[in-house]
């Protein structure tokens, strides 16, 4: 079922994403009020990850509040988003970020995703956080991160503080933090970080280490 | 932040964990999540009508009544719900907020009643969601208008004795109906307007002819005449307009106000004409300026509330008024050249340049159709019938913009009209009503006093007599009573149908004690319900009676229903003043309530009174001087004995 539901999205998603306005457009329109998705069974979720009932119950509720169509597209993602930080940019953040969430990669987070998600970053172990952490910095998936992908990241990062700083934002105060990081991170400098020179460096600092631990009990 | 939002911040928060490998410094502690309950339903019962919700639901919006602890004041222990006696349908919307984050307002639902409902929960009625705000808006408008005509009309209704003569004037001219004085100026004016417009139009008559010469308009014929009713009309008007700038609150402003510059224009040709007479060369404009006294008419508007409401109206439709205009004069144009080029061809074409076929485009687009310009060729005569049609179009569009405003201000005028009529009725009856509600205060007073007068005589069949007040009243009356007590003053009952009637005893007198009793015995006797009645009017020692007048008064008991046995004389606690034998007035008064005339009260007059309160008991004639004769019996409440001042006072007491 999940298939043919991510079939009708992918259908759907990919003929409205250039907006024509052609006769397809009303029909595309039509097919996207009735895509709905129901997500799995609540046995089926808590089986999956690592919420009880009444979390998963408490996160549906929440979820589908804000997206009664039952899956978040990526503009409705971007704005929920830009709402807690209102006074930078947050969209290309949040565009990283839905991409991590988005792990079929279908354009659209379901409740399954994101619970699978939230179960990683609030339930998992260090290994699966710090695994998540550098999915989101591998913007191309391809196991690297490159320093233009780790620029793009702490790019998107320093935007969201907006422009109303103190110290006020160097111009290249990211690409310096990402020389930092790489200096940190990129043992055999070859100028990319593979994912286990990731996880060796980041737990071998005990700052990273005790962050990761923070956001234990946001449920 | 959003409502629904607030649900998504676990989820920014665990997302957070991406900035952690970046970061260079240790982060924050996060905070303690005291108070980590359950998500627990609540049920809301609003006037029995149980709405449940997640209390996160609720706490969403913490400012308000329902997502702060200020809901505990309404948690019913014995039920564990929280009550709240208002109005479920509102509640309906209240509620829809919290779930969705817009507020809706319903079409239905009366705006004030609405905006109560809204500040009672603590909600900003700005967050009102787009869809509705239009119509909030609107309502609240129209009602904050009805609000102030409303506080207008009571402003002018309420005499403000102190008007200076200026000030009296001034509201005379604005508000005819005031004096008669001032109905007597408006119509003599009005007079004036109509036989000034009128000799104008009479003025240019033929009236026949002079043997001898041609046929003269009357204005020359009779021109005396004529010029002594000119000058009698414009004597008036220049008086009229002086008294009115002698009266106006601001001179500068009148001076510039349309209505003045209308007067003065009015009145202006005949003086400039005064002036220059006999002069040639301007005679010329002397004539012209004849033409303005036309705008004599425009005097009418103060009389007449259509005109103004039509001039108003213009005034505020100038936009489409100016829309109007200018599309007829690009349309004009247009035609215009087309019909000049169309009709260059045909011979003795009365077209003979494009301005010349203004003339033309006018008379057809305006669908009048002189006939003096005809197009003779063909394409003259297509493009002329596609003038003539497009005319109609042209004009019909913005003339029902402004009809529709004229209407709607016509209306809003009728209406508030028509609330000036009703809120006289609307007043009479909140004064009958403020007045009864005195009226039950005082009479549960003689009604309270009477019961304790009673049970003291020992009279236990008689202690319900009278209405049973609720506790509210009761509760109410014992404030009144007690702010009564704490200035010295009582409530004072000025509605002629409670007018008190007393016995025959008059002011200006002194009385004693065995007279007293007579007089209390045969009026008594007389008719039972309405004699004694206190005078509902007088405490002693009050300002408003110790030194009036109160006799004569008549009353209605309201207590008719005193079971007719041995209360049939019973006599409510009267209260005579007395004063000091150098007073020369003797009030005489009945309140229902007895003094301690003592030290409570500070009588206005500095005369040394007496305040004494008697109680007639239900006995046989033969008894009454042992009642009254009774020493005042050592009872709780407030006992009065007072020590006579002077001889003549007449003891007693009372409870």
């Amino acid at each position: 079922m999940n298939e043919k539901m991510a079939d009708v999205m992918v259908k759907v998603f990919i003929q409205i994403k250039p907006r024509r306005q052609t006769q397809d457009s009303v029909e595309d329109e039509l097919e996207m009020a009735t895509v709905r998705h129901r997500p799995e069974a609540l046995e089926l979720l808590e089986a999956q990850s690592k919420f009880t009932k009444k979390e998963l119950q408490i996160l549906y509720r929440g979820f589908k509040n804000e997206c009664p169509s039952g899956v978040v597209n990526e503009e409705t993602f971007k704005e929920i988003y830009s709402q807690f930080f209102p006074q930078g940019d947050s969209t290309t953040y949040a565009h990283f970020l839905f991409n991590a969430f988005d792990t079929d990669h279908n354009g659209a987070v379901s409740f399954e995703d994101f619970i699978k998600g939230l179960s990683i970053l609030l339930r998992g172990t260090v290994q699966e956080k710090l695994n998540w952490a550098f999915n989101l910095y591998d913007i191309n998936k391809d196991g690297y991160i490159t320093k233009e992908e780790m620029l793009d990241i702490m790019k998107a990062i320093y935007d969201m503080m907006g422009k109303c700083t103190y110290p006020v934002l160097k111009e290249d105060a990211p690409r310096q933090h990402v020389e930092t990081f790489f200096q940190k991170m990129d043992k055999n400098k070859d100028g990319v970080v593979t994912i286990d020179e990731f996880i060796e460096s980041c737990q071998k600092d005990e700052n990273i280490m005790r962050s990761m631990q923070l956001f234990e009990n946001v449920i | 932040m959003a409502a629904g939002v607030a649900a998504w911040l676990p989820f920014a928060r665990a997302a957070a964990i991406g900035w952690m490998p970046v970061a260079n410094c240790p982060m924050p502690l996060a905070p303690a999540d005291k108070n980590k309950r359950q998500d627990e339903l609540i049920v809301l019962n609003v006037s029995g009508r149980r709405f449940q919700t997640w209390r996160t639901t609720l706490e969403r919006y913490p400012d308000t009544l329902l997502g702060s602890t200020e809901k505990e004041f309404f948690f019913n222990e014995d039920t564990k719900e929280y009550f709240f006696d208002r109005d479920p349908e509102v509640f309906r919307c209240v509620l829809n907020f919290y779930r969705t984050g817009k507020l809706h307002y319903p079409r239905y639902e009366c705006i004030s009643a609405y905006d109560d409902e809204l500040a009672f929960y603590g909600i900003l009625p700005e967050i009102i969601g787009d869809c509705c705000y239009e119509e909030y808006k609107d309502r609240k408008r129209e009602n904050a208008e009805r609000l102030m005509d409303d506080n207008d009309s009571e402003n002018n209704q309420e005499s403000m004795p102190s008007l200076s003569f200026r000030q009296t004037m001034w509201r005379a001219f604005e508000n005819p109906h005031t004096s008669t004085l001032a109905l007597v100026f408006y119509y003599v004016t009005g007079f004036f307007i109509a036989v000034s417009v009128i000799t104008n139009v009479v003025e240019t008559v033929p009236c026949g002819t002079v043997p001898g010469s041609k046929e003269l308009p009357c204005g020359e014929r009779y021109s005396v005449a004529f010029f002594c009713l000119d000058t009698a009309c414009v004597m008036i008007f220049t008086v009229e307009y002086l008294l009115r700038l002698f009266a106006a609150p601001s001179r500068y402003r009148f001076i510039r106000s349309v209505m003045s510059i209308i007067d003065v224009v009015a009145i202006m040709p005949y003086y400039i004409g005064l002036v220059m007479t006999n002069n040639e060369d301007v005679s010329g404009a002397f004539v012209t300026l004849r033409v303005f006294r036309v705008f004599r008419i425009f005097k009418f508007s103060r009389h007449s509330q259509g005109l103004r409401i039509l001039g108003y109206t213009l005034k505020s439709c100038a936009s489409e008024l100016g829309f109007l205009l200018f599309s007829l004069t690009m349309a004009i144009i247009i035609f215009a050249t087309v019909m000049f080029y169309a009709e260059k061809g045909s011979s003795a074409s009365k077209f003979t340049s494009i301005p010349a076929s203004f003339w033309y485009t006018i008379v057809t687009m305006t669908t009048l159709g002189y006939g003096d310009m005809v197009p003779k060729t063909i394409a003259g005569k297509i493009f002329g019938s596609i003038c003539s049609l497009s005319g109609v179009l042209v004009i019909a569009l913005p003339v029902p913009v402004i009809v529709s405003n004229f209407s709607r201000i016509y209306h809003q005028n009728q209406r508030a009209d028509k609330r000036r009529a009703q809120k006289k009725a609307r007043l009479a009856r909140i004064r009958v009503a403020k007045t009864g509600s005195s009226n039950a205060y005082l009479h549960s007073k003689r009604n309270g006093l009477l019961n304790e007068a009673l049970e003291l005589m020992g009279t236990p069949e008689e202690e319900h007599m009278g209405k049973t007040t609720s506790l509210i009243e009761s509760q109410h009356h014992h404030l009144l009573h007690c702010l009564e007590k704490t200035t010295g003053l009582s409530y004072l009952v000025d509605d002629p149908l409670l007018s008190v009637r007393t016995s025959t005893i008059k002011n200006h007198e002194f009385i004693d004690e065995q007279m007293f009793e007579q007089n209390c015995m045969e009026s008594s006797m007389q008719n039972y319900p309405s004699t004694r009645s206190p005078s509902l009017s007088s405490h002693p020692g009050l300002t408003t009676t110790c030194c009036s007048r109160r006799s004569k008064k008549t009353t209605h008991l309201p207590n008719s229903n005193l079971p007719a046995t041995r209360l049939r004389s019973m006599q409510e606690l009267s209260t005579i003043h007395i004063q000091g034998s150098e007073q020369p007035s003797l009030t005489t008064s009945r309140s229902s309530l007895n003094l301690k005339a003592d030290d409570g009260l500070r009588p206005n007059c500095k005369t040394s009174q007496i305040t004494t309160a008697i109680i007639s008991i239900p006995t046989p004639p033969a008894l009454t001087p042992e009642g009254e004769s009774r020493p005042p019996p050592a009872s709780p409440g407030p006992n009065t004995n007072i020590p006579s001042i002077a001889s003549n006072v007449v003891k007693v007491s009372a409870l």
